[in-house]
């Protein structure tokens, strides 16, 4: 019997995929555990195994298509198999506008398979709900035993995020209106795009921001870089092995300041909050059409070196959009750098669930008094957003000073 | 119609004497249940208003009274057999399931067996193991036989006045337990219709269709979960069958749970055909958790008092279970 | 010479209490059964007919005997041998034929079958698949009698093998307590299904048992219409007086085995053809002749008579109603909403 292939829920509120691109075509033959095309979801592309060996046959989602989570996408038959016609490609369920007190035909394939093999839990009332809703149930997180989804998950998850998307309040027809035709190019919203909007949206609405800015002085880091930078051993390719960079100090600087003030650790959960335990940071990376924000984790235990080393692989793997949901997840604080662009000072969205975000600004030279006398010195100046439900003013300064002690004696960081 | 408080039992001897006033094929039969009154004196003095002729003495003979029963139903009487306990009906079921269930039916609806029989059931009096079954599941398995549970003395008296009305042999299960709850009974004679179940506390969050004295231990827990903020709704079944399952569909569509709550073994009791007949309908759709059976014991009732509660749901169990139920704990 | 009709001033009192043509009507009626019987078996054999049957071929004498004293008013509970009871009573044979062919107009509108064909207008309560069951029935119509102040009484049919069940006793003895209007025809065939009488009963008759209860117990050879009659008319009217409740023991005995699947391994042929040498028709047959109250060619008339009504209701049944699918749970309650 022919294999069916899935389009796989690879991330947690995922609903829908869309297939950018398949590495083989209808008739080739495909080995299990090869790569055999890619989806590119809400927030990131991923790679998608050929779940057996065969003959690839009856793609039904295109490249550039979408197809619900759980939904055939094309099968693999074995050699010499017959090949049969296809049943049409599930679509997505639309919101039934007819009142269906009673169905009187059998529901949709409401029960899709996920990633993992196995039928998402849900009660008969969630899963009615979400036909109604039109949401698909793999898409909604269970908060009752073993994962179940109940009736309040998918109400929730129909509030939190409303399929299809809000009807903008803008239009694109509206918009284009109001600019000569031809003066402009359109650029689709895509899932990143999508994401972005949604989340820095309900972010800036619902999370109360307070900004709290410190000015750092950047004299005893720089000299501190420059000797770690300049004892770094040669590689085989003569190379040295590290070059740390003034945000890896940063980075470290955070997560050794969030472990000396633990009550600005934490995240909002709305009935809760979550202190964390350890130091998990997130950094801002750009990437053409949007940003990533890969996380890392165990901060305060990891070395200079170690968190540069990370970074430039996260870094390198969000520009490609190979990034997997367990290395953007999470996160317990966030670092956004614009001091590249020469920006003196910012404010930044906070990202939920965190409570923080630190936005840091362009090193720049400046006469400071000491002792009565103009001295040049390199300046930065770092802007914390807080969310004011679970940080208070004095949690967020305590952690800024502590923060901006790290920066301007790095020994500590030792200590 | 003037009201006045009596208990279960002085409602059901007014029901049957009510009965007799209006029909003179009326006549009760049963152990001691002459100038002993019933061994819940639950008949009392009616043999000295009504005359040894209609308040029968029996031999202990439950198998036979049980065919007397059916022969004189057939030839054009009502009789009213009381049980001494309902634990022996096991000793009458010939008669009751081959003959009064069936006999209708076998003879191409050509005659009817009107009778009732009246089962003292239930545990809690200390009587153990085969004096304190529920066995009513036994009998509503049985098609050609109605089977009722009234719960209060208003019920009692209405439901079993329309037992002796009805055509067809009914099966009256009074749990022994509810014979000196008092409430308030009218005093003219009325019918309570067979297979309706009743509304004894509307809520939102959970319906519990309760049989029986599991009727008023739902209540109760209902009373101590609404502090909680836990509004049950609680359906007194009545009868077991007819089963009225569009009363418990609607109430599940509303409140989107069910337990079922019965003091018989659990297994393959009442809740159970509940269950399937929810699981079956248009209401499983409105399901939000799963369905909780509180039911009693795999077990004989013990003697020992607090084997014996434990044997059977108490309020504080059904508490915790709808609390779990509700809360998404299960 | 004597001529038909009249009866001989000696006869004992069943030949004097019934006209020629009572009687003659009584033979056609043993006639009836046993055509009837023996054409529901030739129907099984022709696969005409499903389930079982049993046959009361060599008890017609007790059947008719006991059955020919009742009014219609009165009450008879039967067995799964009850065939001959059924027509004794009264029943169409044609209506009983469409029953055992499992058609809607059969008495029981095909539900009930072989093992529960009765005429409920003829005061028939229902042939009971239950031995023993229906023994404290018959006593409850009887009280119903008793409390409705008729004076009709209820007599209840069962085998040597009931007498043996806990309702027997129980019956007869509140049936005695009581002293209601019951007479309790036990029909001895000798064998509950295979076990004999001898190896299942403590004493050597039935009607032993009467003692333990306070009734008569009479013992009757139940092959002998005129034996049967006499002993049950002597109950009935003991019963219609309100003295209480007889057993009469019918000692007879069934040619045919117990039901279809009978294979005859518990008694020898030679007993078989002992009581078939017993017949109780032809044992009627002549008692009739000799007392000059029917003719041979009159027996033949009524023999054939009997086939041709046999015959008719036979092919009535073929032709009749089967009963819609649909219709399963019709007549289990009297309200069908329940």
């Amino acid at each position: 019997m022919a294999v069916e292939v899935i389009l796989p829920r690879v991330d947690m509120d995922m609903a829908t995929g869309k297939i950018s691109k398949w590495h083989h075509k209808d008739g080739d033959k495909v080995a299990k555990g090869a790569a055999l095309f890619e989806i590119e979801t809400d927030k990131a592309a991923m790679e998608i195994d050929a779940p057996a060996d065969g003959i690839l046959r009856n793609i039904i989602v295109t490249e550039g298509s979408s197809a619900p989570v759980g939904s055939a996408v094309a099968w693999i038959y074995a050699e010499g198999e017959a090949v049969t016609v296809p049943a049409p490609a599930a679509k997505p369920v639309a919101a039934s506008t007819a009142r269906a007190e009673v169905p009187s035909v059998a529901p949709p394939s409401a029960s899709s398979p996920v990633a993992n093999g196995e039928a998402p839990r849900a009660t008969p009332l969630a899963r009615r709900l979400a036909r109604q809703a039109g949401l698909s149930i793999a898409s909604i997180a269970g908060s009752g035993p073993r994962g179940r989804i109940t009736a309040a998950d998918v109400r929730s998850a129909g509030e939190a995020k409303p399929l299809p998307p809000p009807a903008p309040a803008i239009s694109s027809d509206g918009v284009q209106k109001l600019y000569a035709p031809g003066s402009f190019d359109v650029i689709p919203v895509d899932g990143m795009r999508r994401t972005i909007a949604a989340r820095l949206t309900e972010s800036k609405q619902t999370v109360p921001h307070f900004y709290l800015s410190v000015t750092c002085t950047l004299t005893t880091l720089m000299a501190t870089r420059e000797r770690l930078n300049a004892s770094a051993p040669k590689g085989e390719d003569g190379k040295p092995l590290w070059k740390l960079s003034i945000n890896d100090f940063i980075i470290k600087a955070m997560g050794a300041a969030l472990q000396k003030v633990p009550a600005a650790n934490v995240t909002w959960a709305g009935d809760a909050i979550l202190q964390h335990r350890s130091s998990d940071v997130g950094v801002a990376v750009a990437v053409e059409g949007g940003l990533f924000t890969p996380v890392i984790r165990h901060v305060e235990g990891k070395t200079l070196t170690a968190i540069s080393a990370e970074m430039k692989e996260l870094a390198s793997k969000a520009r490609a959009r190979k990034l997997v949901p367990s290395e953007y997840q999470g996160g317990t604080t966030a670092i956004s750098n614009l001091g590249m662009y020469g920006i003196e000072q910012f404010t930044a969205i906070i990202n939920p669930p965190q409570a923080t975000i630190l936005a840091v600004g362009a090193a720049l030279e400046r006469f400071v008094p000491v002792n009565g006398q103009p001295v040049l010195a390199s300046q930065m100046v770092c802007t914390l957003s807080c969310d004011h439900r679970a940080i208070d003013g004095a949690v967020g300064a305590e952690l800024l000073h502590a923060f901006r002690q790290l920066i301007e004696e790095p020994l500590l960081m030792l200590a | 119609m003037s009201v006045r408080e009596l208990t279960y039992a002085q409602a059901i001897q007014e029901a049957l004497a009510q009965a007799m006033d209006a029909d003179p094929s009326v006549f009760l039969m049963g152990e001691d249940i002459g100038v002993y009154g019933g061994a819940f004196q639950v008949t009392g003095d009616l043999v000295h208003r009504y005359g040894e002729d209609r308040v029968m003495d029996a031999p202990i003979s439950e198998l036979g009274q049980a065919g007397v029963a059916v022969g004189a139903a057939l030839a054009g009487c009502r009789p009213v057999l009381e049980f001494q306990f309902s634990d022996f009906a096991t000793l009458a079921m010939e008669q009751i399931v081959n003959q009064a269930a069936k006999l209708r039916f076998m003879l191409g609806g050509k005659v009817n067996v009107p009778l009732v029989m009246r089962f003292p059931a239930g545990s809690g009096t200390g009587a153990a193991a085969q004096h304190s079954q529920s066995l009513d599941a036994w009998l509503a398995h049985v098609p050609g036989l109605k089977v009722i549970q009234p719960s209060t003395p208003a019920d009692v008296k209405g439901m079993l006045l329309a037992a002796i009305d009805d055509p067809d042999p009914v099966m009256v299960f009074e749990h022994k337990l509810l014979y000196k709850m008092k409430g308030e009974v009218p005093e003219e004679p009325y019918r309570i219709p067979i297979g309706k179940a009743h509304v004894a506390r509307e809520g939102r969050d959970v319906t519990v269709v309760a049989t029986s004295i599991m009727v008023h231990k739902s209540l109760e827990a209902a009373a101590t979960l609404a502090s909680e903020g836990i509004d049950v709704e609680v359906i007194d079944l009545r009868t077991l069958r007819p089963i009225d399952t569009a009363t418990i569909i609607d109430s599940v569509k509303k409140t989107s749970r069910l337990a079922c709550v019965y003091e018989g073994v659990k297994t393959l009791g009442i809740g159970a055909e509940i269950s399937a007949r929810i699981a079956e309908s248009e209401a499983f759709d409105y399901l939000d958790a799963p369905i909780l059976r509180l039911g009693g014991a795999e077990s004989p009732i013990p003697y020992n008092p607090e084997l014996e509660k434990a044997a059977v749901p108490q309020v504080p169990g059904i508490i915790e279970g709808l609390r779990n139920l509700v809360r998404g704990r299960m | 010479m004597n001529a038909v009709g009249k009866i001989k001033p000696n006869a004992r009192p069943f030949y004097q209490k019934y006209t020629a043509s009572q009687l003659k009507d009584a033979l056609r009626k043993m006639y009836l059964i046993r055509r009837f019987e023996e054409g529901a078996e030739e129907a099984y054999m022709r696969g005409l007919i499903h389930g079982t049957m049993h046959l009361s071929i060599g008890q017609e004498g007790s059947a008719v005997g006991a059955t020919m004293a009742l009014r219609n008013t009165d009450y008879i509970t039967s067995t799964h041998r009850g065939h001959g009871h059924c027509i004794g009573k009264g029943a169409d044979p044609k209506l009983m034929f469409a029953e055992f062919f499992g058609k809607e107009e059969g008495y029981c509108r095909g539900r009930g079958g072989s093992m529960h064909i009765a005429d409920v207008s003829t005061g028939n309560l229902g042939a009971n698949g239950i031995v023993g069951g229906g023994l404290p029935i018959a006593v409850g119509a009887a009280l119903a009698i008793k409390k409705q102040k008729r004076d009709d009484v209820a007599m209840c049919f069962f085998g040597d093998g009931a007498s043996n069940e806990g309702a027997f006793h129980e019956a007869l003895n509140m049936a005695s307590v009581w002293k209601l209007p019951v007479v309790f025809v036990c029909e001895n065939n000798k064998y509950g299904m295979s076990v004999s009488t001898e190896r299942s009963m403590a004493v050597a008759n039935v009607a032993d048992r009467a003692a333990a209860y306070a009734m008569p117990g009479v013992i009757v050879d139940g092959n002998a219409i005129a034996d049967v009659e006499e002993a049950i008319a002597e109950a009935i009217a003991r019963a219609r007086r309100g003295e209480g409740p007889t057993l009469v023991e019918c000692k007879t005995y069934r040619t045919r085995g117990h039901s279809r699947s009978d294979r005859n391994r518990y008694r020898t042929k030679e007993e078989i053809e002992e009581w078939k040498a017993r017949d109780p028709i032809p044992h009627f047959e002549a008692e009739l002749m000799a007392h000059g109250l029917a003719t041979a060619a009159e027996v033949t008339a009524i023999r054939e008579s009997a086939e041709a009504e046999i015959a008719a209701g036979i092919e009535f049944a073929r032709l009749g109603t089967d009963p819609n699918p649909s219709e399963v749970t019709r007549d289990v309650y009297s309200n069908e909403a329940a």
